[in-house]
């Protein structure tokens, strides 16, 4: 299953790697957002360094559902879904590696957003550790969860708009705690108060991705 | 082949549908009736709707799962059918809980929403569902629809407690719940008797709507078959004029 894993997910890295669409669109989409958000609140009110973690996980969110639609998408063309049926490989495999080479891209982009959220919205970056956790347990779940949405609407006419309303309603939580995590990290002054969210965090991903690796065989095996 | 007809209306269905509408109407009658409470006057009678309308999307949303995890193990499309008329019917279901609560909200709070943990939960079941109504309508084979759409169906239950908590911690931390305001041992009788009522009612009409939604979807199965074998007919009646 690791090794499954591990072949799939190099797979998908290498094709972004190569194609360069993560880099070239979904990263500048992303950045493109945070300036949005300066136009629609008043920038000089210091309302956004305020909200700057709900809108950085606002970012993170939108980019996530591009990523997933890219990672199904490179496999709609000439029958890279049915290769990947008939691989024999195992379809937990399959389902890890997906996610996995999702999660490294959104880790990526995080480091990214969070650079540019510290310079355009003025916040100073704090809690080292619990900002690195709140990433990695959010980004398993929005992963494990996009994974799993993903392949649902793949292969669908009406994909593209049918992801977005199946997945934000499921991963409204995962927004919803990796906001007040990170704001718990950013102020040292409340940092107890983001382990809590990080343990639903936590719950989140292990939900999904248990769930993605015992139903992904169901969503393969179609003709 | 296309002659047998599933599901035809049958006693036991019209004696459900005929109860629901009686019970229905006295819920109505009676609850009109009730005495106003002293903190929130006429609006009270809410009680004998609001949480009965409540408790039917839970109850549709739990056949929905049923149905999905059933349809997985046996592969029979009824058990597809059924989950898909439980999650439309809890879809009204959920839209009207938030509707009364709104009104009721308007009236109680002053205002049509609260960021009250259970509304925003309610309001995030009702996407989460709207969407799994949207994966059961699109155009695809029956057999792959099925199969996503159960493997949604279990999905969206396992979200749903997560998705639970998640406001309930968030708006804990920050106020308590606004749901608190009628304290049960305030309540007389009447309101106990009138609200069970109403419970029993909103019940049986959800059944009944089940059943009907239910009947619906086989009738439009068999109609799609009957359909498909006419249009076969017809080429081949073309292939034997042609030569």
């Amino acid at each position: 299953m690791w090794r499954d894993a591990a072949l799939v997910a190099g797979k998908d890295l290498r094709i972004e790697a190569r194609s360069r669409v993560a880099t070239n669109q979904i990263a500048p989409f992303a950045v493109l957002v945070l300036v949005l958000f300066a136009f629609a609140l008043d920038p000089d009110r210091g309302v956004l360094s305020r909200a700057a973690p709900g809108l950085f996980w606002v970012a993170v969110l939108f980019a996530s559902l591009l990523a997933v639609q890219r990672s199904f998408s490179v496999e709609a063309a000439d029958g890279g879904r049915d290769g990947l049926r008939l691989s024999g490989l195992d379809p937990a495999g399959i389902f890890l590696g997906k996610a996995g080479a999702v999660v490294l891209q959104l880790l990526a982009l995080e480091v990214l957003l969070g650079v540019f959220t510290a310079l355009l919205y003025d916040t100073p970056v704090r809690g080292a550790v619990v900002l690195t956790l709140t990433c990695l347990t959010a980004t398993l779940g929005l992963a494990g969860a996009g994974t799993v949405y993903g392949m649902l609407a793949a292969g669908l006419r009406v994909r593209e708009t049918l992801l977005p309303l199946l997945l934000l309603p499921v991963v409204a939580p995962v927004l919803l705690a990796a906001t007040r995590a990170t704001e718990g990290a950013l102020d040292i002054t409340t940092t107890a108060e983001a382990w809590p969210w990080i343990r639903l965090l936590s719950v989140f991903a292990v939900i999904y991705l248990t769930f993605g690796v015992l139903a992904f065989g169901a969503l393969l095996e179609e003709a | 082949m296309s002659t047998t007809r599933a599901t035809p209306v049958t006693w036991p269905t019209r004696l459900l549908g005929g109860a629901a509408l009686i019970s229905l109407a006295t819920t109505v009658v009676l609850g009109l009736g009730l005495p106003p409470t002293t903190e929130q006057g006429v609006y009270a009678r809410f009680l004998a709707i609001h949480p009965q309308v409540a408790w039917c999307s839970y109850l549709a949303f739990g056949v929905t799962a049923l149905a999905s995890a059933a349809y997985l193990v046996r592969k029979d499309v009824r058990w597809d059918h059924l989950a898909g008329a439980s999650a439309e019917v809890g879809v009204v279901f959920t839209a009207l809980t938030l509707v009364t609560g709104s009104i009721w909200g308007r009236r109680t709070w002053g205002v049509w929403w609260a960021w009250d943990a259970r509304m925003t939960f309610t309001a995030l079941l009702l996407f989460l569902y709207l969407g799994y109504l949207a994966l059961r309508r699109v155009a695809a084979d029956p057999g792959t629809r099925a199969r996503r759409s159960a493997v949604a169906g279990l999905l969206a239950v396992l979200v749903v407690p997560v998705d639970h908590y998640a406001v309930e911690w968030w708006r804990t931390l920050h106020q308590k719940s606004s749901f608190n305001l009628t304290p049960k041992e305030q309540l007389d009788g009447s309101y106990i008797a009138v609200m069970l009522l109403g419970f029993g009612a909103m019940t049986m009409a959800f059944a009944w709507l089940v059943v009907q939604r239910y009947r619906l979807e086989r009738r439009r199965d068999e109609a799609g078959d009957a359909e498909l074998e006419a249009a076969i007919a017809e080429r081949r009646a073309e292939a034997v004029v042609a030569p």
